[in-house]
């Protein structure tokens, strides 16, 4: 399962409605280290994509969901379960790093 | 696990890192490179223009610039490996390699490009409310702080090019320096000082920073009266410099006592045997991403050499193509 898109426009029914825990990485397209983070989330996607779903949300299109909660700073990973933010990742980090954060999800 | 042992291994993969790479692989080593899981590309994956690499005379982007580095040294056959080097042994003749994934590399020489990591304030709210107002990087983060005020804590070049940056979004930018001059190069200094949404405090530091869920201020001590005073910034943007990220080799390899890698200069060679050095990791004067390329390949060449004299002395059933 790729990395799908989601928009401001779409956010509520693809995330907040979810009905498995979704990881959203709000990224754009100047910032280096999002170009670090998108090819380990892809990975992420294909391996455990049954059980969370790997979407992201460009900031620089989307300006009212990052501003709504509060990002600011990128990349940033949100995992929303039930419609809440139930945790939060900022800055780019290895693999393992972020598997290790997402343990009660995968 | 591998059970080959390589001609060369390359520990990171910024300027130095891929122009080694590239060297190596076009001497038909073929390199095997961790290019680092979050660091790939070095520091200029967080910058924007550059404007003093030579080539590129209308500039060119930091994150451009590494990934046509990267694809250089992937067209001449360099293994780009995305993970971290998390365990080195140097000494002896093969060194081995354990990366974050686990695997084991063993090479005969290993090149050390690891760069350095931005150097943090050390006060006790900058890590909580990191990604919450406090950021390391202008380029990822400036664009949240449109029309605020903000502050940027340093004087040098990486401090004046955030600052002039981060006028494109802020109202305002403080630049927070403790001394009453800057270390910044006199283009970037004219640029920066002659910006009307640049404030500069002089001989000021930061002491302490506030805020709950998000930052709202930041507490300034001039450095000559002592004299404290608040300052309401809903960002801060940290650039007062680097630390070389030796300490995966420091049990192994001479440093200074700032923890950068000795080197015999002008060669890369360290004090261990085909173990070789080059970029930041090394040099705290320069520091320019050409000069981190020019000792990369420096490095490659040093290894190159080293190699051709371990195949002169070793028995003529095993020839090594160099």
């Amino acid at each position: 399962m790729s990395v799908t898109p989601v928009t401001d426009q779409t956010f509520t029914e693809q995330v907040l409605q979810s009905d498995k825990p979704v990881v959203v990485d709000f990224w754009a397209e100047w910032c280096g280290p999002c170009r670090m983070v998108s090819p380990i989330l892809e990975e992420l996607s294909n391996e455990h994509g049954d059980k969370v779903s790997f979407v992201k949300l460009n900031v620089d299109e989307n300006p009212q969901t990052a501003a709504s909660y509060r990002v600011t700073s990128i990349p940033t990973l949100n995992v929303y379960s039930g419609g809440q933010v139930v945790k939060q990742i900022i800055g780019a980090r290895p693999k393992s790093a972020i598997l290790a954060e997402l343990s009660d999800y995968v | 696990m591998s059970d080959d042992i390589r001609d060369v291994i390359i520990i990171g993969s910024g300027p130095a890192g891929y122009t080694a790479a590239v060297y190596a692989a076009r001497a038909r080593l073929q390199p095997l490179v961790l290019e680092g899981s979050v660091t790939a590309g070095g520091a200029l994956m967080n910058t924007t223009e550059v404007e003093n690499f030579p080539g590129f005379a209308e500039g060119v982007m930091g994150p451009e610039l590494m990934d046509q580095m990267r694809r250089q040294a992937e067209r001449f056959g360099a293994d780009l490996v995305t993970d971290d080097a998390v365990e080195m042994s140097l000494q002896g003749p093969v060194k081995t390699v354990v990366d974050g994934s686990g695997r084991t590399y063993r090479a005969r020489t290993v090149i050390l490009c690891m760069g350095s990591g931005y150097r943090e304030l050390g006060l006790p709210e900058e890590k909580r409310l990191s990604g919450h107002g406090v950021s390391w990087c202008a380029t990822c983060d400036g664009f949240f702080f449109r029309d605020q005020e903000i502050a940027v804590v340093g004087g040098g070049d990486s401090a004046m090019e955030e600052a002039t940056f981060l006028t494109r979004f802020a109202s305002r930018v403080h630049v927070i320096h403790r001394r009453d001059q800057l270390r910044a190069s006199k283009v970037m200094q004219e640029r920066a000082l002659s910006d009307p949404k640049i404030t500069v405090h002089w001989n000021s530091s930061v002491v302490g920073i506030h805020g709950d869920e998000k930052l709202s201020g930041i507490r300034l001590a001039d450095t000559v009266t002592q004299e404290q005073r608040d300052l309401a910034v809903t960002g801060l943007f940290i650039a007062i410099g680097h630390d070389p990220r030796s300490e995966l080799v420091r049990d192994q390899v001479a440093l200074d006592p700032e923890g950068y890698v000795l080197v015999d200069a002008p060669s890369t060679r360290t004090d261990l045997p085909g173990v070789f050095a080059a970029g930041d990791l090394v040099d705290h004067t320069y520091r320019q991403a050409v000069t981190a390329a020019g000792t990369g390949c420096a490095a490659a060449l040093d290894a190159e050499r080293y190699l051709a004299t371990l195949a002169d002395s070793r028995p003529a059933e095993h020839p090594v193509a160099v």
